[in-house]
């Protein structure tokens, strides 16, 4: 099992209610899953603790048989390198980097750096004639491909997307989503995305609803 | 993984070249500022040390008359029969240059010229063949000796050693010495001094006029100043630092999440600054030596003709020098960048995801605490601290407390000036102005820093000029000084000037123990001469009338800190005789304490002692006339005479240099400042569009937002330089009330210069001005295309 999550409650300092109340989640090699919720539902919270951003006060979160929750700082950083990618809805894009050098900067912080990868992910998202523009200069729709292509080019495990479409009109966010699924599908990697749409979710073969900290 | 994360972080400095320059010129400047001081001082205490070593000052105990004048060498012959381990030393002016006469066979290791650069003849010095040993610019000076010169660095500047039979003849005093050099261990079976050779006098290690402790007061002041300026530095370091920190924040946080470790990343982030510093380090020293290069021959005259220390105008470099140079400018980074790498560490990983506002990091609260309990421990080191330390931590407190008084400070004021607005412009005016302190904040504390420094060190060298001048009125009240070789001369002096001069006044020395402590006890007659021009800092009633009747004594403030002779306290003088403290009188500059009794005391307490000077009161008209009598019918050479207006006149002269020194010192530090606004203002420029783009779409022209932020900036530079001369005062208080006090033994007065700190305030307002006059043209021009999209939140 590529992801198991068993029980995992979060509670912020800041609220007297969990924000997560025991949820529990199996997701295997190449499946692909939308995670739907209302605003403060806990999704994005959820994806952190998966994505090793952030630590279960209970609970177990495996990902490929390693548990995270008792992983120091420097194990769950190794974890985000090696086995999770993560597309943010604010793409986190490194402003004073070329757009070839954000593609290619965790493919080499995660040695496993690949031209012809970079290559392929460059034409298939469309970015040849951004390569050496910086982020400022690309709109949001373009921003977020870039975000893509970094995150995929390390050949992660599992690729974790929060709102990825969140800031983009709804024919880009169409087109962002086709080609994010076709990647995905062809590293075999499992993939959770995080939306608020209804429609989008609908293009994924599985479906969860988080609600008051309960996936239903 | 680490050259990833390197490059990452890099790129950031590839995109924000201002801001790396920033970083770099800022620690470069302090850097430049502090080892150019050290420079300085380094340089000044290697001539001191050459000169103690060559002349063999304070090292060792040493023989000489006790009146000072010249002795036969019989007596050398003398004290050697007698078991005495001596070396006889004969010193004269030869042309420009100081010649020293040694017996090389017998003079203390360390007194020779240990080291030759080549060619010279170690044997041939020692055999007494003749040479003369100098550095290259000395003998380049030195007239014809007819004997080789070979060059020593290690020689005082303008001084050259050679044997005592060859100096004898140069300085044309065959068969004389001067004093004798003392080894250290003597055989006990020697004979007692006053038996072999009454008259004379064994002064101790340290006793023969060190002058470096003459000189140590303006180093200290030198180095005072130093230390303001790196501290200048130190706020513009701190600042581009923390900016680029601030703004490398979702940087940093987008590596973690990407999966870079924190403690790689804090180290990666140390490493490069430390590359940084180490890059800027390097500029700096290059700089801080061509500041010193620039600088020392104005301090040397000044020291020269101060202290008559010898300093070479030339400069040395020394590794101690430029590898502490480099490593103040670590330590420095190291301080500054410490509070950025902690937060940065305590940073979660999924909060502060924006640069927040630089303003933000800055807590008003916790520093004004922080600055109230400084001020505290200032006053509280001001009233009750004792010893040098102190005095320094005082000062340390009282600048970073009133540096960070300054923005909770300037948000008050601001905050009261908007309550009272009416227009709504005028109102916007002010709560802008309110919310660029923070980011300004620390350009604003290095601006104030360096109006603090240069209020403070010009108000102490001021005062110091006025005090000195006024103490050369009183020291050199007669028109004409003669020094007197022999009683035959001295009474051919007297008759010479009888007919001419209003007045022969002797000035009667001798040293004396006092209180446990070695003092010099001078003898004067009583005239209207000390009456009308001594001043005093504290003095019982009727003083010169009751000093004159011999009822007691004038002491120096020296005597009367150290030995707490107050007024009324009882003065031992030997002999039996011990009279009250009358009167005590400023003496700066005298490391020793000093009484002075009636000429007709000394006379009896020291009957052998004979005038060494007498100072001559005449019109001073009729001084060149006087003089000329004097060399003619006295037989006194002109070397001997000291005319009182050219000795005031070479005093003020020096005094000019000193004056170029200091203002060198605080241009530099100012211009530094006027850096650091201009830089914060260009890095605050990029996210003060959000903050204007609303107040623009709403009607005011680009024009007029720009012409607002440069009269923002002359604002806060004014209200800046208002606390910092408050703080500059208190600064120079510190200085000379406190921290002179403690190291010298001596208070100098405390006069203000109004029209100084005007001309300051408005250097600082110029500096501003310049500073904002770019960020503000750029304001004028900014297209609307990008003010509009602050609104699109494209930018």
């Amino acid at each position: 099992m590529l992801l198991s999550l068993r029980d995992v409650i979060k509670t912020y300092p800041a609220s007297s209610a969990a924000v997560l109340r025991g949820v529990s989640l199996d997701l295997g090699r190449g499946e692909m899953l939308a995670l739907t919720g209302e605003s403060g539902s806990g999704k994005s919270t959820l994806l952190h603790l998966i994505g090793g951003l952030d630590t279960a006060d209970e609970g177990v979160v495996a990902v490929d048989g390693i548990d995270l929750t008792p992983l120091d700082d420097a194990g769950r950083a190794a974890i985000r390198r090696g086995k999770v990618g993560v597309i943010f809805q604010q793409f986190n894009l490194i402003p004073s980097l070329t757009v070839a050098a954000n593609i290619a900067f965790q493919a080499r912080l995660a040695s496993r750096h690949d031209k012809e990868r970079d290559e392929g992910l460059i034409d298939r998202l469309g970015l040849r004639e951004h390569l050496h523009k910086y982020p400022e200069q690309l709109s949001g729709g373009q921003q977020q491909r870039v975000a893509i292509a970094r995150t995929l080019a390390p050949q992660p495990d599992l690729v974790l997307a929060d709102e990825p479409t969140g800031n983009l009109d709804e024919a880009t966010a169409d087109t962002v989503l086709t080609v994010l699924q076709d990647l995905v599908a062809q590293t075999g990697a499992g993939l959770i995305l995080v939306t608020h749409s209804q429609r989008l979710a609908a293009r994924l073969p599985r479906r969860l609803h988080l609600q008051g900290g309960r996936l239903a | 993984m680490t050259g990833v994360i390197l490059s990452a972080l890099a790129s950031h400095w590839r995109r924000s070249p201002l801001q790396l320059l920033t970083l770099l010129l800022g620690l470069a400047l302090a850097t430049a500022l502090w080892s150019g001081v050290q420079a300085i001082n380094a340089e000044a205490r290697a001539s001191y040390a050459s000169a103690a070593g060559t002349l063999g000052e304070g090292q060792f105990a040493q023989i000489m008359a006790s009146d000072g004048s010249p002795l036969p060498q019989q007596t050398y012959t003398a004290l050697r029969r007698a078991g005495w381990l001596v070396s006889p030393v004969i010193e004269g002016r030869f042309g420009p240059v100081q010649i020293v006469g040694l017996e090389p066979l017998t003079a203390p290791g360390g007194l020779g010229p240990v080291s030759v650069d080549g060619g010279g003849d170690l044997a041939a010095f020692l055999s007494g063949s003749g040479q003369i040993f100098a550095r290259a610019d000395t003998l380049a000076r030195l007239p014809d000796t007819g004997v080789p010169g070979v060059v020593a660095p290690d020689v005082a500047p303008d001084t050259a050693i050679t044997d005592i039979g060859l100096a004898q003849r140069l300085l044309d005093r065959p068969g004389q010495i001067d004093r004798m050099v003392v080894l250290p261990d003597q055989p006990v079976t020697r004979r007692p001094l006053a038996e072999v050779a009454p008259g004379l006098r064994l002064a101790a290690p340290q006793d023969g006029g060190d002058v470096a402790q003459l000189t140590d007061s303006f180093h200290l002041n030198l180095t005072a100043f130093g230390l303001l300026s790196f501290a200048v530095g130190l706020f513009i370091v701190h600042g581009a630092i923390g900016l680029a920190f601030e703004q490398r924040r979702a940087m940093v946080r987008t590596l973690r999440a990407l999966g870079a470790p924190l403690q790689r990343l804090i180290l990666v982030m140390a490493v490069e600054l430390a590359v940084l510093a180490l890059v800027a380090g390097t500029i700096g020293v290059a700089l801080g030596y061509v500041i010193a290069a620039a600088l020392l021959p104005d301090v040397a005259a000044t020291l020269r003709g101060l202290y008559g220390a010898e300093v070479s105008g030339q400069m040395t470099l020394r590794p101690t020098w430029w590898l502490s140079g480099l490593a103040i400018a670590l330590v420095g980074t190291a301080v500054a960048a410490s509070g950025a790498l902690w937060s940065l560490a305590r940073m979660p990983l999924l909060g502060g995801a924006h640069p927040r506002a630089f303003s933000m990091s800055h807590r008003h609260r916790g520093k004004s605490l922080l600055a109230l309990a400084l001020l505290l421990a200032a006053a509280a080191m001001a009233v009750w601290g004792k010893g040098l330390m102190a005095g320094f931590v005082m000062l340390g407190a009282l600048l970073i407390g009133g540096a960070l008084t300054l923005p909770p400070l300037l948000t008050l004021l601001l905050a009261s000036a908007e309550k009272r607005a009416k227009a709504p412009v005028t109102q916007w005016f002010w709560a802008d102005t309110r919310q660029q302190v923070p980011g300004l904040s620390l350009a604003l504390m290095a601006l104030m820093l360096a109006m603090a420094a240069n209020v403070g060190v010009s108000t102490m060298v001021s005062s110091f000029r006025l005090t000195f001048v006024g103490f050369l009125d009183q020291r050199l009240a007669s028109e004409l000084y003669v020094r007197v070789e022999d009683p035959a001369q001295a009474a051919a002096i007297i008759a010479a000037a009888a007919d001419h001069a209003d007045a022969v006044l002797p000035l009667l020395s001798a040293d004396l123990e006092i209180a446990g402590r070695q003092a010099e006890i001078l003898g004067v007659r009583d005239h209207a001469t000390y009456r009308d021009n001594w001043q005093f800092l504290r003095a019982s009633p009727d003083v010169w009338d009751r000093l004159a009747e011999g009822d007691g004594v004038l002491v120096n403030e020296q005597m009367y800190r150290r030995a707490g002779l107050d007024l009324g306290a009882d003065v031992a003088l030997g002999q039996g005789v011990s009279l009250p403290v009358l009167g005590i009188y400023g003496d700066y500059g005298n490391p020793a304490g000093q009484v002075i009794v009636t000429e007709d005391l000394f006379r009896s307490l020291f009957p052998d002692v004979i005038p060494q000077q007498f100072g001559l009161r005449v019109d001073p008209d009729q001084v060149t006339t006087l003089r000329d009598r004097l060399r003619d019918e006295a037989g006194v050479p002109v070397s001997a005479m000291i005319d009182q207006a050219a000795v005031k006149a070479a005093s003020l002269a020096i005094f000019e240099r000193t004056f170029t020194v200091t203002t060198a010192l605080n241009v530099l530090t100012l211009a530094i400042a006027g850096f650091a606004i201009l830089m914060s203002l260009l890095t605050l420029a990029g996210m003060r569009l959000p903050q204007l783009a609303p107040v623009w779409a709403l009607g005011l022209t680009r024009r007029r937002l720009a012409a607002l932020d440069l009269l923002r900036t002359l604002l806060l530079a004014a209200l800046t330089g208002a606390v910092a001369l408050l703080l500059g005062l208190a600064l120079a208080w510190a200085l000379l009330a406190v921290v002179n006090v403690e190291a010298f033994g001596w208070r100098l007065p405390m006069y203000l210069f109004p029209l100084d700190y005007l001309r300051l305030g408005l250097l600082a307002l110029l500096a501003a001005a310049v500073a904002a006059l770019w960020p503000a043209w750029r304001l004028s021009r900014t297209p609307p295309a990008q003010l509009l999209g602050v609104f699109r939140n494209e930018r």
